[in-house]
């Protein structure tokens, strides 16, 4: 008997736990709460081709493009900077997942949109995915002037389905730590119109992307596309960008130094002219800066205040 | 206490579980409590809310204890609120902010039937791995059906919790941030 009193002593004392500690007496389910991982990377664009990331829901993204001329070109054209090849974006946040973005080129005045959707998001806490993947579904439009096609030959007929090309990429990748990321992206490029029937309509391509933050605000980027040598029109290479993307409260500026001088998938993918080791490689930057036009969770937050002032 | 009969150990035993209940009794909970806080500036105004704060308050002692993760404040931009996450409050290295303290003014008792009481709050208040005394007044509400309702309001300060502001947003960032607390306990 004394034993059974022992034991509802010892009952007894476990279930009071000591007062400093009053939160542990609701266990752990708050850890529930699913939080989703962010900020894998600055903006949603690595450096060229996309990142993890999404434009938020409601939000607008503009984004400015600038790719200044070959750093070889020498002083008479002031090291490239005579030049410039832009291009402008708007992208916007749909839903959490689903991201649409268009572009217009300076490069063969071509016009790109795009739609990019999360299959899977990485989370922090509540559930146990360990990577994010994204499909990103694009196509460009060359608009140039007939005469002015790269491909132009007054014999031949042209048809306006020649100036379409389409990509097609998952990208799947994981931010490993607050400072490192990295991401792979298997794709692939269909160009309506290639030079000659020896030449792939349908380019495939594998990217690598990552990330590392320096500090809170500033983080280096790079990212390399590889294609199969056989499928790369001749005088084409691959592409690689490095550069360090830098925060400034609404605004990101990207600045880095790239051999390829288009901004869209079909260019810096598979018609990239610069070749690293010959000093072709632009100094480009480009600029991002949000416009929230929907805050999502508005309503339910006026509810709320509509509620308190109900009772207050 | 010599126990020689079962009848003895029988009745220690009922007696001690009896005083856990009513102790129990005591406490109150919650897991969806409200905290928003407002920066007021004259270049901007910023908000945050959440609605996911835990609360445990054993009234008999006074003891009261909060914890609120730090990525369930949202806010009006998207943007701000990975910026508040990924450049201030460093959440993935300081997930919460918690306070521990006191209420006094309000006895166990008086929570079985309805009033208002005002109660002084006292405790410490860690965030961003700063702890800071905090000291302020709040309210406790028990209406007519007996719910328990704690309200009050404070002032933190960045600057005291080791919250980096750079200068080029100096001036959109207020000094003091008025935040605001909303509680619906219910009895544990």
């Amino acid at each position: 008997m004394r034993q059974l009193f022992i034991v509802a002593l010892l009952g007894v004392a476990t279930a009071l736990p000591a007062q400093d500690d009053l939160l542990s007496l609701l266990g752990e389910e708050e850890e529930d709460l699913v939080v989703l991982t962010d900020a894998s990377f600055k903006t949603t664009r690595v450096i060229n081709s996309h990142s993890l990331e999404n434009v938020a829901h409601g939000v607008l993204d503009f984004k400015i493009g600038h790719r200044f001329g070959f750093l070889n070109e020498g002083f008479n054209e002031f090291f490239g900077l005579d030049q410039a090849t832009i291009r402008l974006g708007l992208d916007y946040g749909v839903t959490p997942e689903l991201m649409v973005g268009i572009g217009r080129s300076s490069y063969q005045k071509t016009v790109d949109g795009f739609v990019k959707y999360k299959l899977l998001r990485q989370c922090d806490q509540g559930c146990n995915m360990p990577i994010t993947l994204a499909g990103v579904a694009a196509m460009s439009m060359n608009t140039q002037e007939e005469e002015d096609l790269p491909w132009y030959d007054p014999t031949v007929e042209n048809y306006f389905s020649h100036r379409l090309a389409y990509s097609f990429q998952l990208i799947a990748g994981r931010k490993f730590s607050e400072s490192f990321t990295l991401q792979l992206m298997p794709g692939l490029v269909h160009k309506n119109l290639v030079p000659d029937s020896t030449y792939a309509h349908d380019i495939l391509n594998m990217g690598v992307a990552g990330r590392i933050k320096l500090t809170k605000r500033v983080a280096i980027n790079a990212e390399y596309f590889y294609v199969p040598p056989d499928m790369l029109e001749e005088g084409y290479y691959n592409s690689f960008s490095i550069g360090f993307d830098i925060e400034t409260g609404g605004h990101v500026f990207q600045l880095h130094a790239t051999n390829s001088t288009g901004m869209f998938e079909r260019a810096y993918i598979t018609e990239t002219v610069g070749q690293w080791s010959e000093g072709d490689i632009h100094f480009g930057f480009n600029i991002s800066r949000v416009f929230t036009l929907h805050d999502p969770k508005a309503k339910a937050r006026e509810r709320i205040r509509e509620q308190e002032q109900g009772e207050g | 206490m010599n126990i020689k009969h079962p009848k003895h150990a029988l009745a220690a035993t009922l007696l001690l579980t009896g005083t856990f209940v009513a102790q129990a009794q005591e406490r109150y909970f919650t897991r969806t409590g409200y905290i928003a806080f407002f920066s007021e500036t004259p270049m901007e105004n910023i908000e945050a809310h959440n609605y996911k704060v835990t609360s445990v308050w054993d009234a008999s002692t006074g003891a009261v204890e909060f914890a609120a993760l730090i990525k369930a404040f949202e806010f009006e931009k998207a943007l701000m609120q990975e910026h508040f996450n990924e450049n201030y409050m460093e959440s993935n290295t300081f997930p919460k902010a918690t306070f521990k303290g006191t209420f006094s003014g309000v006895t166990a008792d008086q929570l079985k039937k309805p009033g208002t009481y005002t109660v002084e709050v006292k405790g410490d208040l860690t965030m961003h791995g700063v702890t800071k005394p905090v000291a302020t007044t709040g309210t406790i509400v028990v209406d007519q059906e007996g719910k328990v309702k704690a309200e009050s309001t404070f002032v933190v300060s960045p600057e005291d919790h080791d919250i980096e502001i750079p200068g080029m947003v100096r001036d959109k960032i207020a000094k003091e941030i008025q935040v605001q607390v909303r509680i619906d306990y219910q009895l544990m």
